[in-house]
């Protein structure tokens, strides 16, 4: 790149450093100090960044443990963290599951297929993507009341309800594999039908097995809206045992219930995992997208 | 497997499918939903038909994930736009035939014989145990008389108490034809577990009368309060009362104009719309939220964008070393579920507890009113964006920077350029076209980004002196979501209309957007 240096450059680099640094530590100040006041005692003190007095007992709370407190009563766990964490994965793991099913077999026709009204279908999801589903959270609150009076199992307060309406959002996605699909060359597949395999079989045996980088890829971005999604979850769960993790963790800092130390706790155990599969993910996304079906 | 098994097997199997789904379609049916059962029997025909018939081959790839889009994505936004025009809210929640039906099982004490009952188990279920009340009382209800006195003892069948909805109207039979031998009734704290659902079933006795649960002990006589009349009007039988449905205002009203509940749904028009307008009371919240929707999104784009651009450039240059390593720290924010870090940021902020407050306080003996200041709470929404928003855009600039050739950079090193003139006269200009749909996509998410403002402020503080309850730092979308689920009034159409309102802004946006993706890319596929 630029050649010429000019006198001020060192300088330049210097300031940078120290630039970036500072903005460094100001925007990682929010996650040091939450791992910080999930470990010092109370919910309510306020001390140092770095805690002088280390205690357990938020993370005892988070682990669902009860804690002896100083003054020898016993603190039970507020809310049953682990809980929301294990329903926040299998609602967001089976609607991840449904979506990369539905959503592959979906491109696998949109990419191979001639059928009428391909391409109007194909713009239109498109547009939809731009409608969240929280403008029509009145309405699917009276879909899912009305699919509960006929099928109580997928009705509101049911997990399966919350994973059916998730199902639906699967526009972007099939775009997505759609794409890689296309990235293959249609000759392998139909090299495979030459020596007598039939439709499904070429989709089943050949172009799955090469399009395994993009599933994963899809899995995990499902995956994770799952785990962050918010407003379906809710309107149509309310039971305290039935919550997602995203749900529940409000309910930690209520003015009258104000639960610091224990929402940090929990924060920090269910924020690690979350935030570790979205950074190897990214990894993914990069190698996925780019690895196709020709080599070299 | 042989060829013709195979397909005796597919055939048994679609016929079970075909058989259960049409039973579905008839519940549904007997339950009084024509509409809606046929528009499940259309749906489930569709798909049984895509995987039988050879034709509709494409189909079956296509079926569950467009069917999935269309009750789950499409019709809830045509079904909210729909909502908009009706009165729909907890007033108006029934439809009129279940409201009607309502009034018509309203009761009243009526003519008749009084009967003492008693509660027996069976199995998991419970019985109820009539026997005539005499004059006086002095036989007492729980003793255990002998069945063979010449009053005819009555008993209902099985009932399963704990069911949230019992049947509402139980025959009384006489003891013999029941098969059922009374043992020992159960003692009356258990009469006093059940008494809401015991309290909620009419008993029609062999004479023809209805009774309900009028103490813990007896079950009297009532007759329905409304008669139904030809012409749609319902009587009261006491009063003598007419109530005369208004299909204006979606209730029952009495001949001095007295609204009866419960009221129904009913189409009105534009008058959701209307309200926005004209309703001064409404419309100054709603035009100030608005104003502050359109606000917030920009000044979300304008902040991220600035904070981005400056760490794509700053990081792109080659001569700072560890640069994976900073972009890796600065990306951190966006890996965060949002959820966590909002709410990590509603603790940090607050005034008593938080930590940036105490931190303020000891620098310069500050302590702001991050919640109650409506000033202080719209910066802390923008701060906490920003935060949130600007490593996307940083992601998106730098890859659209790294595209852009060197010898661009080397020419005007040549011409002794300094950095700010790389940035205004080539880097600029060369990355906004692309990024220009993007930023419109941003400006669209913020605005309706509903899990922001609900996680963090919840829309507050309020405005003073409003009927429907608004925030100063609410949005659009959080302003409905109150207005639905949250304030007692749970006016769901007026929301359905809002929503409405923000489907046509968003569709003007994508538009645009559209427009400005096929200029600037257009061989994208």
């Amino acid at each position: 790149m630029a050649i010429v240096t000019g006198t001020g450059h060192r300088w330049r680099v210097v300031a940078a450093h120290a630039a970036l640094l500072a903005f460094c530590a100001l925007i990682l100040f929010p996650l040091f100090m939450i791992v910080s006041i999930s470990l010092r005692p109370g919910n309510f003190a306020t001390g140092d960044i770095i805690p002088t007095d280390v205690s357990l007992e938020h993370w005892k709370l988070a682990l669902g443990i009860p804690y002896q407190a100083a003054d020898g009563s016993l603190v039970e766990p507020p809310f049953p963290v682990l809980r929301w964490l294990w329903n926040s994965a299998k609602i967001a793991g089976l609607s991840a599951l449904s979506i990369v099913v539905i959503s592959t077999t979906a491109a696998y026709a949109f990419a191979r297929m001639q059928f009428r009204f391909k391409s109007p279908i194909l713009t239109s999801m498109l547009l939809l993507q731009m409608f969240p589903p929280v403008l029509a959270l009145v309405a699917i609150f009276a879909i899912f009341e009305g699919i509960g009076t006929y099928v109580p199992a997928l009705g509101v307060e049911t997990h399966a309800g919350v994973i059916l309406a998730y199902t639906g959002g699967i526009a972007l996605h099939i775009w997505t594999i759609r794409g890689y699909f296309q990235t293959i060359p249609v000759e392998i597949e139909e090299c495979a039908k030459v020596d007598g395999a039939s439709h499904f079989q070429a989709f089943r045996y050949v172009l799955l097995p090469m399009a395994v980088p993009i599933l994963m890829v899809v899995f995990v971005l499902a995956f994770i809206g799952g785990i962050i999604e918010y407003p379906i979850a809710s309107i149509l769960l309310r039971q305290v045992d039935q919550l997602t993790l995203a749900v529940g963790s409000r309910y930690f800092l209520y003015e009258q219930k104000y639960l610091w130390g224990d929402f940090a706790a929990a924060a920090v155990l269910s924020g690690v995992p979350i935030t570790v599969v979205f950074l190897l993910s990214q990894r993914w996304m990069i190698s996925g997208l780019t690895a196709g079906g020709v080599k070299g | 497997m042989p060829r013709t098994l195979r397909h005796a097997l597919k055939w048994i199997a679609a016929g079970a499918v075909a058989l259960v789904l049409l039973y579905l379609v008839w519940t549904i049916y007997a339950a009084g939903q024509a509409l809606l059962a046929l528009a499940c029997l259309a749906g489930f025909s569709a798909g049984v038909y895509v995987y039988i018939a050879r034709g509709a081959y494409t189909w079956r790839y296509l079926f569950p994930g467009i069917a999935g889009m269309l009750v789950f994505v499409v019709f809830p936004l045509l079904y909210t736009v729909r909502i908009g025009f009706t009165n729909y809210s907890s007033r108006n929640l029934l439809s009129f035939e279940r409201a009607t039906r309502y009034l018509l099982e309203e009761t009243a004490p009526g003519e008749g014989k009084r009967y003492a009952f008693t509660l027996h188990a069976e199995g998991n279920e419970f019985r109820l145990v009539f026997r005539p009340e005499q004059d006086q009382e002095e036989e007492g209800a729980a003793g255990a008389e002998p069945a063979g006195k010449p009053a005819p003892v009555l008993v209902t069948p099985s009932l399963a108490l704990l069911e949230a909805s019992p049947p509402s109207v139980v025959e009384a039979l006489p003891l013999g034809q029941g098969s059922f031998e009374p043992k020992d009734p159960l003692p009356m704290k258990e009469i006093i577990r059940h008494r809401d659902v015991l309290g909620r079933i009419k008993v029609r006795f062999p004479d023809g009368t209805l009774g309900t649960m009028t103490g813990l002990r007896e079950f009297a006589p009532v007759q329905p309060l409304f008669a139904k009349n030809p012409d749609g009007t319902l009587t009261n039988q006491k009063t003598g009362e007419v109530l005369t449905p208004d299909r204006e205002a979606g209730f029952y009203v009495t001949r001095s104009g007295e609204q009866v509940r419960p009221g129904f749904k009913v189409d009105i028009g534009f008058g959701n719309y209307m309200r926005m307008v004209t309703d001064p009371e409404f419309r100054g919240p709603f035009v100030a939220i608005f104003l502050w929707t359109v606000v917030f999104a920009g000044l979300t784009v304008l902040f991220t964008l600035c904070v981005g651009t400056t760490l794509a450039v700053v990081l792109n240059w080659e001569a700072i070393r560890f640069r994976t390593v900073y972009r890796t720290l600065v990306f951190l924010p966006y890996a965060v579920p949002g959820f966590i870090s909002i709410l990590v940021f509603r603790g940090l902020f607050n005034q008593s507890f938080g930590e940036i407050n105490t931190i303020l306080e000891h620098l310069f003996g500050l302590k702001p009113a991050w919640f109650a200041d409506p000033f202080l709470a719209k910066s802390m929404i923008l701060i906490v964006n920003t935060w949130l928003g600007y490593p996307y855009i940083m992601v998106l600039c730098t890859g659209l920077i790294k595209a852009i050739p060197a010898e661009v950079y080397e020419a005007s090193a040549i011409v002794g350029a300094g950095p700010l003139t790389n940035f205004f006269k080539i880097t600029a200009p060369l990355i906004v076209k692309p990024l220009t749909p993007l930023l419109i996509s941003s400006f669209a998410f913020n605005f309706n980004n509903f899990v922001l403002i609900a996680l963090l402020t919840g829309g507050r503080p309020d405005f003073l002196n409003t009927r429907v309850p608004a925030g100063t730092t609410d949005i659009l979308v959080s302003y409905t979501y109150r207005i639905a689920f949250q304030d007692s009034g749970q006016q769901f159409g007026l929301a359905a209309a809002i929503s409405t309102v923000i489907f046509v802004l968003v569709a003007i946006l994508s538009t645009i957007n559209l427009r400005l993706t096929k200029a600037s890319a257009p061989d994208a596929r």
